[in-house]
């Protein structure tokens, strides 16, 4: 309970930071808008080329692409820990962290929430809607609950994959790089499998599982019942990477050492 | 000139002291080169080629393309929006260098790091595991490595540019990140450009962005021949020169509405 109060006694001073730089706030919105266009831009300028992709129509890979945005959203606005070493380890901030009275982690979380990102969220839909709409897909009354089921499932194999990535600052805390690259690589799990050799497919299924929080999950909607399985799996797989992840934080707090102030 | 090369020696070793981060950055970027050739087989579906490009070029493309921009990209956008708001860039306009010039070395420090350390071995392997098709033309080369500086220039200049911005906004964090997604999208990063409609090309000719990345994986990848590679070049040459002119004209804007927040 006391987590919940602290949770939007920070949602609200966020809010009031944000809105110290108006002008910056609308930019970063809109930038985040731009940077979703792109992606679509990628999938239209390519089906100018092509009919199909490995059997899949472009409304199918845009409604993926909606689907996608949505457990991304969620995940960017509240685990923003892509520079966790630059900013907490290698700075010292972490020393800081440790004396909170809430778990390390979710006080990570309370001061790098981004909201705005949220927006994304509203964006994921408008592009679901619309693909679905051409598709002709009927919604259930049991499909909305699927779904958020579905999402949890997937900002939570986001979380897990960025946490589990973040801890490595506990053990070596010189700079790394991959973090900007995941965001690239996050992005394959977003196109049908089928498509990458035998060895890309298995990482983005069981090692860096990007493929549950794109196209499994979004198989469930669009009728493949051929990945019906690995769509239902979504939120076992998400449960299991965010509970790693999590357990490697904490193992890995015992082990940090500061590095000095 | 000796000050500069100094700049540049001293940031090149400031990088080497944390060289091998990039051994792990290699094989995530092979891994990305390799995800795009499978998603290009996929959408080439056995297609001979498409705008002119084979499906080997289109490897190539995306290889060289990725591998460039390790040595263009730097974030001096970035610091300088942070040694505004920390009130630092009062004590760097004090010294007697121009601190552009200085931002750049720096820049032009971290880029022939990255090409050294990353562009060159990434590239081997990545030529071990795709099919990939290096040109055996010395001239080709040449080409390709007056390109990519122009596009270090180019691109440096428009990082400038996101940087000043910071004097008059004070918080820009959304429109270098506008600028970089603009960047990925018009330079030919992500697509090459001539995949685009028609309408679309139209207008991104008449843009600078085509001459950070289309234009060097063009002529890397042999897409470009005879005349093309010429005319590519000059369009890069007189962009490095006309974005001179709005870099100083907001920097002398910019010196005169200092605000130093802190310090």
């Amino acid at each position: 309970m006391e987590y919940i109060s602290i949770f939007f006694q920070y949602v609200g001073q966020y809010l009031k930071t944000r809105l110290t730089y108006r002008a910056d706030m609308i930019v970063e919105i809109f930038s985040d808008l731009l940077f979703q266009a792109v992606n679509l831009v990628f999938i239209l300028v390519v089906f100018g080329h092509t009919n199909l992709l490995a059997g899949w129509s472009k409304d199918e890979m845009i409604f993926i692409y909606g689907f996608f945005l949505v457990p991304f959203s969620i995940f960017a606005s509240f685990f923003n820990i892509w520079d966790f070493t630059d900013r907490y380890i290698v700075k010292g901030e972490m020393d800081r962290i440790l004396t909170r009275p809430v778990h390390s982690l979710f006080q990570i979380v309370l001061e790098r929430m981004e909201l705005e990102s949220l927006f994304g969220v509203v964006t994921g839909l408008v592009v679901m809607f619309y693909a679905g709409d051409k598709l002709g897909l009927e919604i259930s009354w049991y499909d909305p609950f699927i779904f958020i089921l579905l999402v949890i499932g997937g900002a939570l194999v986001y979380a897990g994959i960025f946490i589990a990535l973040a801890t490595i600052g506990f053990w070596s805390d010189s700079r790394t790089d991959i973090m900007p690259m995941m965001y690239n690589i996050g992005n394959y799990g977003r196109y049908p499998v089928d498509i990458y050799n035998k060895v890309i497919k298995y990482v983005l299924t069981w090692i860096l599982p990007f493929a549950f929080v794109g196209v499994y999950p979004s198989s469930y909607f669009l009728k493949r019942e051929e990945w019906y399985t690995y769509a239902f799996l979504t939120p076992v797989v998400g449960l299991v990477f965010f509970l790693i992840a999590v357990t490697l934080w904490n193992v890995g707090v015992t082990k940090y050492r500061g590095a000095g102030n | 000139m000796g000050k500069y090369i100094e700049m540049i020696r001293i940031r090149f070793l400031m990088m080497l002291a944390y060289r091998t981060n990039y051994y792990s950055g290699i094989l995530i970027y092979s891994i990305n080169i390799g995800a795009y050739y499978f998603l290009w087989s996929a959408i080439y579906g056995g297609k001979e080629n498409i705008q002119g490009l084979s499906i080997t070029q289109m490897t190539t493309y995306i290889a060289v393309a990725w591998m460039a921009r390790a040595f263009y990209f730097n974030n001096i956008d970035r610091e300088i929006a942070m040694e505004i708001k920390e009130g630092k860039v009062a004590v760097e306009m004090v010294r007697p260098y121009p601190y552009l010039n200085m931002k750049m070395m720096q820049g032009l420090g971290e880029g022939i790091f990255r090409l050294l350390f990353f562009s060159v071995p990434g590239m081997i392997i990545v030529a071990l595991v795709f099919p990939i098709e290096l040109s055996t033309n010395a001239s080709t080369w040449l080409f390709f490595f007056l390109s990519i500086t122009f596009s270090f220039i180019i691109n440096t200049q428009i990082n400038l540019l996101a940087g000043i911005a910071t004097f008059f906004l004070f918080n820009n964090d959304g429109l270098i990140r506008a600028k970089r997604v603009v960047i990925d999208l018009f330079s030919g990063l992500i697509l090459p450009l001539s995949f685009y409609p028609m309408w679309a090309q139209n207008v991104m000719s008449y843009l600078p962005f085509q001459g950070i990345s289309y234009i060097p994986s063009m002529i890397f990848t042999e897409g470009f021949k005879g005349s093309q590679i010429y005319e590519a070049l000059l369009n890069q040459a007189i962009w490095s020169l006309l974005l001179i002119i709005p870099v100083y004209g907001l920097w002398i804007l910019a010196k005169r509405q200092l605000v130093v927040q802190g310090g």
